[in-house]
């Protein structure tokens, strides 16, 4: 009974934050916009300059995935933040609920969120010409690790927002989420960037990620090595971030609220 | 064991020595309370007396440094979740969704109180219209006014009766319109039998809605009875002096000062004083007495002769003497509204 309760709560607290996320008419504008405009931008663009072997958009989808979820970690981040600094929590804390579903709820909105905003970038590749693999055990290779990535970067965005003293702090994650990919092989091989870069770029997180995603769909990595490097890789630094984000989330959540 | 529980308990508050610091400030220094069921008392104090401290340690939200409680049966430190099961709380600011609408904001809280899908739609319908929202419930609570949100807030705390309602400073911000509506809910609320403790800075708002009233300043409960216990404990009538002028108004009031030192002119202690209006109020027991020896006071002090004026004491001139008998400063002023 007391699951079922568990369950119905943190179903209300994800309605509750999706209805939010849609009605901000700025938020959602640019979360749908931001992946269109960026894919438009690189493949048509920059593309021409950027490409030095087939066509662009084939290498530019993991980035731009990567790049949009980051942009939704963000927002994730503010939406807690916000509703941390309103009067809301205190009336769902003083009510017999699972006080956990306030996070969860925050979490799942933003797993939705993330994964619409995937499916749109994919969506746009598709239209414009992209042709990743058909083998739909790559797919499913690829979409778990898209699902991995984004749940780590919400529970980090939890962490975040409960860490920070209120949204305008929160924001500037966003900034920092943003910025990544443009160190890492999201939109040009690392081969073209100078060496001080090149070190960082090929040792944080978000390269293994882009990298699986790449090899999976397109069958080769840009960096040279080998799928399974790249995924184990990956794998770790997915479930590595998780973990912690969702330890020190409920920490700080229980710290906040020690009663 | 709940009928067993209300049958014996005619209490659903007990709480003993609450003590609560920030940062090594005191807010908090053992409090003492308790509600009779059904009970309406008043937590009078000024702004930062800690009673919005004090709502939130009973109401679970914060953890009290020392000092225990009982909430309608439920040990606060033990089961905080059944007093949270209890309770409702109505807190300073209107906790309520302003990007939902407002019925969609009460369905949520339903849902989260697991009021059973069928019966949900209805209670919420019937919430709307018993706090006059019927007509805004489509609209994004962001739209509402001051009044409509605090209702709101309200209508979301009665969505399963509680047996105990925390209202924090309910009518704070509020024009005095809604404040009318809203007390007029609140006694509607009282005499459905659920226990309230209301704060308030508003000492009219303790006398039209309270039982009881407790005056908390310096951390502690100073003062404690039925708002007609605390005025007669005052004097049966407060003496208006009105000087003509700032010097005669000083010389005066420096002959009570001294009183407090221990000097003669006992019939001089000022309960109240206003530098403005150059008046000083002073609480007797309304015998000619006692009036012939403070005319003789002020006569003694050679200040020129003001003008007399009686009125039955109000919980505004308990509130001051308590402050000032806190606080051994000059007595303030009559409160200027509060803002926030
Ligand atoms: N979380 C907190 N951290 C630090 N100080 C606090 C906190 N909450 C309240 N205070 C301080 O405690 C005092 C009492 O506050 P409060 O309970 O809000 O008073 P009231 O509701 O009577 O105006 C104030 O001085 C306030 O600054
Ligand atoms: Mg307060």
């Amino acid at each position: 009974m007391s699951l079922a309760y568990a369950v119905t709560d943190s179903r209300i607290m994800i309605t509750r934050c999706l209805r939010r996320s849609r009605r901000d008419p700025e938020a959602f504008f640019t979360a749908l916009m931001l992946p269109i405009m960026l894919m438009l931008l690189f493949v048509y663009v920059f593309g021409g300059e950027l490409k030095d072997s087939g066509s662009y958009v084939d290498y530019v989808v993991p980035g731009l995935i990567v790049l949009c979820a980051g942009f939704g970690a963000g927002t994730t981040a503010v939406a807690l933040a916000a509703d941390l600094a309103g009067g809301i929590v205190d009336r769902f804390r003083s009510m017999p609920i699972r006080a956990s579903s306030i996070l969860l709820g925050q979490v799942a909105a933003s797993l939705t969120r993330n994964l619409l905003a995937t499916a749109l970038v994919i969506g746009v590749g598709l239209g414009i010409g992209w042709r990743p693999t058909t083998s739909v055990w790559r797919w499913v290779g690829a979409v778990a690790m898209i699902v991995l990535f984004i749940l780590a970067l919400s529970w980090l965005a939890a962490a975040v927002g409960l860490l920070a003293g209120g949204p305008e702090a929160a924001n500037s994650f966003t900034f920092v989420l943003m910025f990544l990919p443009y160190v890492s092989t999201a939109f040009v091989p690392t081969r073209t960037m100078p060496a001080a870069l090149r070190g960082f770029a090929e040792n944080q997180p978000f390269t293994p990620i882009i990298e699986t995603m790449r090899a999976l769909w397109m069958g080769h990595t840009s960096t040279g090595a080998s799928l399974g490097h790249e995924a184990w890789i990956a794998g770790v630094w997915g479930v590595g971030i998780l973990a912690l984000s969702w330890a020190g989330a409920a920490w700080l959540f229980r710290r906040r609220f020690a009663a | 064991m709940y009928d067993i529980y209300r049958l014996s308990m005619p209490y659903t508050v007990v709480a003993e020595g609450i003590r609560k610091s920030f940062g090594g400030r005191v807010v908090l220094d053992g409090v003492d309370l308790a509600l009779e069921r059904g009970s309406v008392l008043g937590l009078l104090g000024p702004n930062g007396a800690g009673k919005t401290t004090l709502v939130r340690i009973l109401a679970t939200l914060v953890r009290p440094d020392g000092g225990h409680a009982t909430i309608a049966g439920h040990d606060l430190a033990a089961d905080p979740v059944g007093v949270r099961g209890a309770i409702s709380l109505t807190g300073q600011y209107a906790a309520v969704d302003d990007v939902l609408t407002g019925r969609e904001n009460l369905e949520m809280m339903a849902g989260l109180l697991h009021l059973p899908r069928r019966t949900r739609r209805d209670r919420v319908a019937e919430l709307l219209a018993e706090f006059g929202l019927a007509d805004a419930q489509d609209r994004r609570v962001g739209t509402y006014s001051g009044g409509m949100r605090r209702r709101l807030d309200l209508a979301a705390s009665m969505i399963r009766r509680p047996e105990l309602l925390f209202l924090d400073e309910p009518t704070t911000g509020l024009d005095p319109r809604s404040r009318e509506q809203l007390w007029h809910t609140v006694r509607r609320l009282a005499e459905q039998d659920v226990t309230i403790l209301l704060t308030t800075q508003y000492l009219e708002e303790a006398d039209q809605l309270a039982d009881t009233v407790a005056m908390l300043t310096g951390g502690q409960i100073v003062a404690r009875g039925t708002p007609d216990e605390l005025k007669s404990s005052l004097g049966a009538e407060i003496v208006r002096l009105r000087f003509p002028d700032v010097r005669a108004w000083r010389t005066a009031l420096a002959a009570g000062g001294a009183t407090r030192a221990g000097a003669t002119a006992d019939a001089l202690i000022a309960e109240d004083a206003d530098e403005q209006a150059h008046t000083i109020d002073i609480a007797t027991d309304g015998s000619a007495t006692r009036l012939r020896a403070l005319l003789t006071a002020v006569a003694a002090t050679g200040a020129a002769t003001p003008r007399v004026s009686t009125h039955r004491p109000s919980l505004d001139d308990v509130f001051l003497s308590l402050i000032a008998a806190a606080h051994p400063a000059p007595p303030p002023r009559r409160a200027p509204e509060p803002v926030q």
